[in-house]
């Protein structure tokens, strides 16, 4: 019998947006709105998330920073600039 | 024939109605709210009177907000006395149509019929978007038409479909299947969008360099801070320095007139009424007419070229961690030139908590109305000292009162997030930023012409209406034959200041001083003449050198503290209120306001007058 360790195939890390630092790019993997410690219930934040146009598969970009620690960040998705704190920002996970 | 005018807040949803409906525009509040209801008409080419209500911008239906909720409530037939609309327009910026084209599909949920305007479509095809209309529209099953709202002849194709449309006979609305839907359906529902989307519109793949350009720079943090503050200073500078040549030429126009009353009307009654309630009363609500042309001059400036959002983002942790709005700031800024500019240009922050909060404590903003008065008691009571040698004594206590002014609005913002509004949870900083659009002229002046008709219809009836009363007040009982005190003393205003006298002697005030505060009670300057009046002093406010002389002799110095501190915070001011109550909707925020100042007011001047008396004694 082959002993081999099976190499588990590497999914990419998902990072929450909320942590992405300036100029980073990548792709909407999820949505998890509990994550986000904001004062919105998670259907609500969610809700809101796609309305803007956080949707799966939606390419993000982190384009400014705010001057009060670093937040709120301004982010790209497709081809709409929004503005969001970091805090909601963790409901959204990228790859 | 009525429409409505839907869409997200940065699809030149504006720009088209003013297009349509030039200065034919009507504003009022939804009742009971402070959303601006806007309706406009027009006339189609085929002769067809339109009515066109333009609603507040949302990017879903399902109501977030009470201006979502108004444009919720109209589109399905929910708001009182409000007509259904025969047609919807759904407005889209064509460079960025997948939140439009979700927004089209809920709302086609309702029923309703729609034409969706591929809105700013000169500057899609400049950016190289192409859009199959055709197939736009057939996939989505409606009509759909491009317009350029900034542009000359730029809504003829959105007139031509109007007409087609209403020529059809009947417009048969659809049934009403729409519920609020949930994130599952939201999400499906733009996948279905997007799908739309890559089947008609070809995207280039960049976005707007100069957007990204500009940003670079105003968004950064050091640049970005000196940009804002560079723009506040100038719009500060505006409307503090520049209006007031204007606002000196007003007063002196509405002064030279009242002079021709008085010199052509047999002295009386009618003389007095005309000259000092009807153009005194009338001259004192155009005065303000510079100052806010010139607010509403930049805010709309700014707002039209995107830049306000940007200013937005910067304040945001600075503003939050006051318990203000990011949107605040211009308008308490401008609170320091004068608070009734300022409270209106509150309708710049949409949440309507923030904005009634921001509403409450603007006039304790130091506004340029006080500075009369302090100066005259500075002048009169502080010694032009020096203390250590280089702070002028005089010049500190100024920036103290201003400081003073500053702290107790932040005080009183806390206590009302605190109290009054704790169900309330405030809304996530969630704002989408537009891309740099070149200001249109004409969509700013007929933006600058509303707010100043809605400023003289509204604030200005109010103000007037107050302005006589407090003239009648001071004028009657007129005096005696034979009376050697000034005529004030014999009036209605003297009979209630003496009988208020000794609810204001903890404070430390004289009868003199409350019989002057009514007549103050129409503009905080005006304590200076009345002050005058009641010292029998000729000259008005240009004698002030002279009042403050005789007030040197008369007050203690614990008395003139105490009403400086009053000063800081008393509610005298009747223009403000009005206006309070005309952008509240309601007078009851216009109560609070003056309720709270006067007890402000009145513990800081029990406490200044007792503070003072005890320090001088010990």
């Amino acid at each position: 019998m082959l002993m081999r360790a099976v190499k588990q195939t590497d999914a990419p890390p998902q990072v929450p947006l909320g942590l992405a630092k300036r100029g980073y790019s990548g792709i909407i993997h999820h949505l998890a709105a509990s994550e986000a410690g904001s004062a919105l219930s998670s259907e609500e934040l969610e809700s809101r998330l796609i309305e803007l146009g956080f949707v799966e598969g939606a390419r993000v970009e982190v384009l400014h920073e705010g001057i009060v620690g670093r937040d709120p960040i301004a982010v790209r998705i497709e081809n709409v600039t929004v503005a969001v704190r970091r805090r909601e920002a963790m409901a959204v996970f990228v790859v | 024939m009525h429409l409505a005018l839907v869409g997200t807040p940065n699809s030149g949803k504006t720009a088209l109605f003013n297009a349509l409906t030039g200065s034919r525009q009507k504003v009022a509040n939804y009742p009971g709210v402070t959303v601006e209801r806007k309706e406009g008409f027009f006339v189609t080419p085929l002769g067809r009177q339109v009515s066109v209500v333009d609603l507040p911008g949302t990017y879903s239906l399902r109501g977030r907000s009470p201006d979502e909720e108004i444009t919720r409530d109209f589109v399905l037939g929910h708001a009182t006395g409000e007509v259904l609309p025969d047609l919807v327009l759904c407005v889209a910026d064509s460079t960025n149509l997948r939140l439009t084209i979700r927004l089209v599909l809920e709302l086609k949920r309702t029923g309703r019929p729609l034409l969706l305007v591929l809105n700013m479509y000169d500057i899609a095809t400049r950016r190289g978007v192409t859009v199959d209309v055709a197939r736009l529209s057939l996939l989505l099953g409606i009509p759909v038409v491009t317009s350029i709202a900034v542009r000359k002849g730029g809504t003829s194709e959105l007139l031509r479909k109007t007409d087609e449309i209403a020529a059809r006979t009947p417009i048969l609305p659809g049934e009403n299947l729409w519920h609020p839907l949930s994130a599952a359906e939201l999400r499906a529902t733009q996948r279905e969008a997007d799908r739309i989307i890559a089947a008609t519109v070809s995207l280039p793949t960049r976005p707007d360099t100069w957007t990204t350009r500009i940003d670079a720079v105003v968004l950064h943090p050091v640049a970005g801070l000196a940009i804002l503050g560079l723009i506040l200073f100038v719009m500060f500078q505006a409307v503090f320095a520049w209006a007031q040549p204007l606002m000196e030429l007003l007063s002196r126009a509405f002064g030279a007139l009242g002079q021709l009353v008085h010199d052509t009307l047999p002295a009386g009654l009618l003389q007095s009424f005309i000259q000092n309630g009807v153009i005194s009363g009338v001259g004192s609500v155009i005065v303000f007419l510079p100052q806010i042309i010139i607010i509403f001059l930049f805010i709309l400036l700014l707002e039209d070229f995107g830049y306000m959002a940007r200013a937005a983002f910067l304040m945001d942790r600075i503003m939050g961690g006051a318990g203000l709005h990011g949107r605040a700031f211009i308008p308490l800024l401008s609170s320091f030139a004068c608070a009734i500019p300022g409270i209106m240009a509150t309708r710049v922050i949409d949440n309507r908590r923030d904005r009634l909060t921001t509403i409450l404590i603007a006039p304790l903003m130091t506004c340029s109305a006080r500075i009369p008065v302090y100066t005259l008691i500075i002048s009169a009571f502080i010694p032009a000292e020096q203390l250590w040698g280089w702070v002028d004594l005089r010049g500190l206590v100024m920036f103290g009162l201003y400081a003073a002014g500053i702290i107790s609005a932040l005080f009183v913002s806390f206590l009302i997030k605190f109290f009054m509004l704790r169900d309330y949870t405030p809304a996530p900083f969630m704002l989408e930023l537009p891309d740099y659009k070149m200001p249109r002229v004409r969509s700013i002046a007929i933006g600058v012409y509303t707010r100043a008709k809605m400023f003289l219809q509204r604030a200005g009836t109010t103000i007037f209406s107050m302005m006589v009363l407090i003239w009648f007040l001071a004028s009657f009982p007129t005096p005696p034959a034979g009376a050697e005190d000034p005529a004030i003393n014999y009036s209605l205003a003297a009979m209630i200041g003496k009988t208020l006298a000794p609810l204001f002697a903890p404070l430390g005030f004289n009868w003199q001083i409350v019989v002057a505060l009514i007549p103050g009670m129409a503009a905080r300057e005006v304590a200076v003449a009345a002050l005058g009046t009641v010292y029998a002093i000729e000259g008005g406010k240009e004698a002030a050198d002279q009042i403050g002389q005789v007030l040197a002799t008369k007050w203690s110095l614990p008395t003139a503290l105490s009403l400086l501190a009053w000063y800081i915070f008393a509610p005298q001011c009747a223009s403000t209120l009005a206006v309070i109550r005309r952008e509240t909707g309601s007078s009851k925020w216009m109560a609070l306001t003056f309720t709270y100042m006067l007890v402000l007011a009145y513990v800081a001047s029990l406490a200044t007058y007792n503070i003072a008396v005890a320090l001088a004694a010990g």
